[in-house]
């Protein structure tokens, strides 16, 4: 399926042969290779969930977050370099910023993820730059209602009612499109994306992970906010529940 | 106060104005005089002082001619890239938002106030307020311009929150008429823009169909035709 573009893949701002700019697909790998970031558009708001992969046992629970608020009214999960990420996210919150200061009013999710995207993809366009190394999902809740778009390092972006980035996404991929989504809650979503992160971790492979989950939806007031601890707690059991109903099958 | 009585003709031209706008159920109504003067000269007399800025959003504009003209085409277009990038109508509240970052900004420069009105699909029909000093005012109804100063005791006493088209037409056109009659910087006809879901309508009243307020009188043949006539009378009734 992958294949080396010798010679071609140097700089950004080379096409091979076949057409492709293998930078671009090379940055796309890492995040491929990190944890799993799922994000789901309920019929009240958007749910995004993050597989976090504890590097060091050390660590507190809580740190190294790997979801973010945009805005009051938007949040981004970002999977790939952390770095990179947090670059992705300070611009983000930016452009929502200064647009809010113009037009008097907060900015639409559909504008806000075109700006990002244009972002990402002016890093790809110049030989002195490296294109971003980390994809994001972005939730939204504005004048239109719930919104979901997910940027990739290549500058494309998507809207979706189902998205999921990094190691897991293929298997929860299958597993979103087997949800109702346009029957659900928030409530109902967020204990289906816990349970869709605990089903794809694979345990052999990787380390230990800790789940961060984040909610913009009716009952938070339309305002982007981790999910309450309870309802965490929650959702955490009922993942774990269905891991072992699997396993004793 | 009496300076030179012969005109400046050189002056720059003001609008003394009377300007309205109006929410009503469904929409808003928009109105205004017609008068730009220079001094005393009325430079033009049927100016038309309701402008458009996008399909669903028109401003009043009062104060210095030349001021509310430039601030509103740079809003015009600002507001139509906008729109582009959007994908959708602009907002009346994004286009008062423009004018009022221009008029605060700029406002040692520029002396203008202004009244924004349109619909928009999320909050149906809306009218922002933004005078001298560039403050922004969201108001079920605002007035402005020279002779607003004779609507103040009007409208408190007049206004109804939920009018009908009908009536709410009613009201400004029956303001801006008051006003005419009583401030020397306005006059002229009587102009309304109506904006609501349907689209935008223009009405013009002429200064003859307005109605006659306390002391006014009407208007009478010049004393040269009544000795003319076949039968002299000293006055009509």
């Amino acid at each position: 399926m992958s294949s080396i573009g010798t010679g071609y893949d140097l700089s950004v701002t080379t096409f091979s042969p076949d057409g492709r700019v293998f930078q671009i697909e090379y940055a796309a790998k890492a995040v491929d290779n990190s944890g799993t970031v799922v994000g789901i558009k309920c019929k009240d708001g958007i749910v995004i969930g993050v597989e976090k992969l504890i590097a060091s046992k050390m660590m507190l629970p809580g740190s190294n977050r790997r979801i973010h608020s945009v805005h009051r009214h938007s949040g981004m999960g970002v999977a790939g370099l952390a770095a990179d990420g947090r670059q992705i996210v300070a611009r983000a919150k930016s452009e929502a910023h200064n647009y809010e200061s113009t037009y008097g009013e907060p900015i639409p999710i559909k504008e806000l993820a075109d700006r990002v995207a244009s972002y990402v993809h002016l890093c790809t366009l110049y030989w002195w730059l490296r294109p971003f190394g980390s994809g994001v999902i972005l939730g939204g809740y504005d004048r239109d209602g719930p919104q979901l778009y997910m940027v990739e390092p290549s500058g494309v972006s998507y809207r979706y009612f189902g998205a999921a980035i990094g190691k897991g996404r293929q298997a929860a991929k299958t597993e979103i499109e087997k949800l109702k989504l346009s029957e659900m809650t928030c409530r109902q979503g967020v204990i289906e994306v816990a349970k869709i992160i605990y089903g794809v971790h694979d345990e052999a492979k990787d380390k230990t992970f800790e789940l961060e989950m984040s909610w913009v939806c009716d009952e938070s007031n339309r305002q982007h906010q981790k999910v309450p601890e309870a309802l965490l707690e929650e959702a955490k059991a009922a993942a774990k529940a269905a891991l072992e109903e699997m396993d004793a099958d | 106060m009496d300076r030179d009585a012969t005109a400046d003709v050189n002056a720059p031209h003001s609008m003394g104005t009377t300007i309205i706008g109006v929410t009503y159920n469904g929409g808003v109504i928009l109105g205004a005089d017609s008068r730009t003067s220079t001094g005393l000269y009325v430079a033009n007399r049927a100016s038309d002082k309701i402008t458009q800025l996008t399909d669903n959003v028109y401003i009043c504009r009062s104060g210095s001619a030349a001021d509310s003209q430039i601030v509103s085409d740079y809003v015009r277009y600002f507001l139509h890239q906008h729109t582009i990038q959007l994908g959708q109508p602009a907002t009346v509240k994004v286009a008062a938002n423009l004018v009022r970052l221009l008029s605060y900004n700029n406002k040692n420069m520029l002396q203008t106030g202004i009244i924004v009105g349109g619909w928009d699909k999320y909050e149906g029909g809306k009218i922002y307020g933004i005078p001298l000093g560039g403050t922004i005012l969201e108001q079920p109804f605002a007035i402005g311009g020279s002779g607003s100063s004779y609507l103040y005791g009007f409208f408190d006493q007049a206004w109804k929150e939920g009018m009908t088209k009908d009536e709410a037409e009613q009201l400004v056109v029956k303001a801006v008429s008051l006003a005419i009659a009583r401030d020397g910087a306005s006059g002229g006809v009587v102009r309304t823009v109506t904006i609501n879901s349907e689209g935008v309508t223009r009405n013009f009243y002429p200064g003859d169909t307005l109605p006659l307020w306390h002391d006014e009188v009407e208007a009478h043949d010049s004393l040269l035709d009544i000795l003319n006539a076949s039968n002299p009378e000293p006055m009509s009734t």
